[in-house]
């Protein structure tokens, strides 16, 4: 089902390519290597020009640009929304390595302005306030790749077949505590594992239960493993919660309010780069944790009155 | 040596490692990856994966990886650099940080993003020299281009924008990302040399 909406697509892009030579742009496979190409990374959380340059000097892979961190998003209240263009565009101007930026879930004209800014990559996610409670965007009408959230494989997999070209664990985005990520990568990778296991037979009875399509139910089972990259994000505060992440099955992590509600960003953020990559390397990352002064400071998820994670459906 | 059974190291600081792992193994070598200068010790060759070259550049100093790389490369190492791989083998980077240095591995200039943001990414048949089996899919992600090639730089693929695929010596440097495109071919023509 998902396939056939993006060779659709294709076979667009390659009608209007018989007059002459034209490249093939937009299509599944470059969304999804754009993807592969962040594996091992980790994509940095900016306000501005300047912290983005922060982060690509510590090794950022990319760029994620917001307005406020999700930590004064909670803090604020009101309704989050897209970030202002000029903004976006300073932050593009300012560094060479991937720039994200956020749409409201289901504003898929956010989206099309965030394409239009020719930014590298989407994120459609639950930390802006939703815009559509029963609708996400249609990824699969766009060129350029989305990322989203998941809680579940049931998530992941109607997330996918939307067209997102990368899933991330959601956590709870601006708590600095990494309970919900262990929780939501250990709900996803444990559903992977178990599918993958299961009697061919009884995948239908998963499709029903998660709920998702078969084809893509079918597709995990075989392959053991989503389709696309599984990042975490969501509450990483420090090098080891990066390490742990990776350990327990994550390609990537995405932090948010750990960098830049630390009490030193730029030292901070080069040490979590080192564990992400070193994450099997507990020596490695003892050595860049040492003295890095206050992580942001942390919430028991608890008390939380507004719990992201249930945004999205 | 035969490809078959070839110890080939492919760096895994960041990047498209699990797919070239993945390209490797499917091809009868025997993939390994290489975090620290340890790990480089029996590796037959190399691959430098696709990723973000800024964050590659920095690991690869960090992990103390350049002066090992450096001196594998001296002993004339072969390695096949892919995208950013192409970019951290170069001799200069165009477009890039200040104090992003290539490791000189093959006699070229390149300028990164030269396509483009992700909006100009593109796949692309290539006509390849000397290789068998009709045109390649090659997949051109915020590609870098090479601006100059040095006199013993053999060109085997270039587009209108300029060179896309080299070989110096053991070393061969793609701009596009042939662990993605399904096709091994070039992956098998790099594990016949060495």
């Amino acid at each position: 089902m998902a396939t056939s909406n993006e060779s659709s697509r294709d076979q667009a892009n390659e009608s209007t390519g018989e007059a002459g030579y034209r490249p093939l742009t937009g299509t599944l496979r470059l969304k999804r290597g754009l993807a592969a190409m962040l594996e091992g990374g980790v994509v940095m959380d900016v306000v501005d020009a300047d912290q983005a340059k922060v982060a690509e000097d510590a090794g950022a892979v990319a760029v994620m640009a917001l307005e406020r961190v999700p930590a004064d998003i909670r803090r604020h209240g009101g309704v989050a929304r897209m970030s202002d263009p000029a903004m976006i565009e300073a932050i593009k101007a300012a560094v060479t390595v991937p720039v994200m930026a956020k749409a409201r879930i289901g504003h898929f004209a956010e989206a099309q302005v965030l394409e239009a800014l020719g930014v590298d990559f989407i994120d459609e996610s639950e930390v802006l306030t939703p815009a559509d409670e029963a609708h996400h965007i249609d990824k699969w009408a766009f060129g350029v790749p989305f990322v989203c959230g998941a809680t579940t494989l049931g998530e992941a997999l109607r997330r996918i077949s939307e067209g997102a070209a990368l899933i991330r664990s959601k956590g709870e985005a601006g708590t600095g505590n990494i309970v919900e990520a262990v929780r939501h990568l250990r709900a996803i990778t444990g559903d992977i594992r178990r599918l993958s296991v299961a009697d061919p037979a009884e995948r239908y009875e998963w499709a029903k239960r998660l709920p998702a399509p078969i084809d893509l139910v079918t597709e995990v089972a075989e392959a053991g493993a989503l389709p696309v990259p599984l990042f975490c994000a969501g509450g990483i505060a420090t090098p080891a919660d990066a390490a742990l992440v990776m350990q327990l099955g994550a390609r990537s992590v995405f932090v948010g309010s750990g960098i830049f509600k630390s009490a030193d960003p730029p030292r901070m953020a080069r040490a979590i780069v080192e564990a992400t990559t070193h994450h099997h390397d507990p020596a490695l990352v003892a050595k860049v944790s040492r003295g890095l002064g206050e992580a942001m400071p942390g919430l028991e998820v608890s008390t939380l009155d507004t719990r992201l994670a249930d945004r999205g459906w | 040596m035969q490809a078959s059974g070839a110890k080939v190291g492919v760096l895994a600081l960041q990047g498209s490692t699990r797919l070239h792992v993945l390209a490797l193994a499917e091809l009868g070598a025997e993939p390994v990856e290489v975090r620290r200068p340890v790990d480089l010790a029996g590796v037959d060759a190399l691959i430098v994966p696709g990723g973000e070259s800024t964050t590659l550049a920095l690991l690869v100093d960090s992990s103390g990886l350049r002066p090992a790389l450096e001196d594998r490369l001296a002993e004339g190492l072969p390695v096949l650099g892919t995208c950013a791989g192409m970019i951290l083998c170069a001799t200069e980077v165009l477009d890039g940080r200040a104090d992003q240095a290539g490791l000189g591995a093959v006699d070229i200039d390149v300028r990164r993003n030269a396509f483009g943001r992700q909006r100009d990414s593109f796949e692309a048949d290539l006509d390849i020299e000397g290789m068998p089996g009709g045109r390649f899919p090659a997949v051109f992600i915020r590609a870098p281009v090479v601006t100059r090639a040095g006199p013993d730089v053999e060109v085997l693929a270039r587009l209108a924008e300029g060179p896309v695929l080299c070989r110096s010596g053991a070393v061969m440097v793609a701009a596009f990302h042939p662990e993605l495109g399904g096709d091994l071919r070039l992956h098998q023509s790099f594990l016949e040399r060495i």
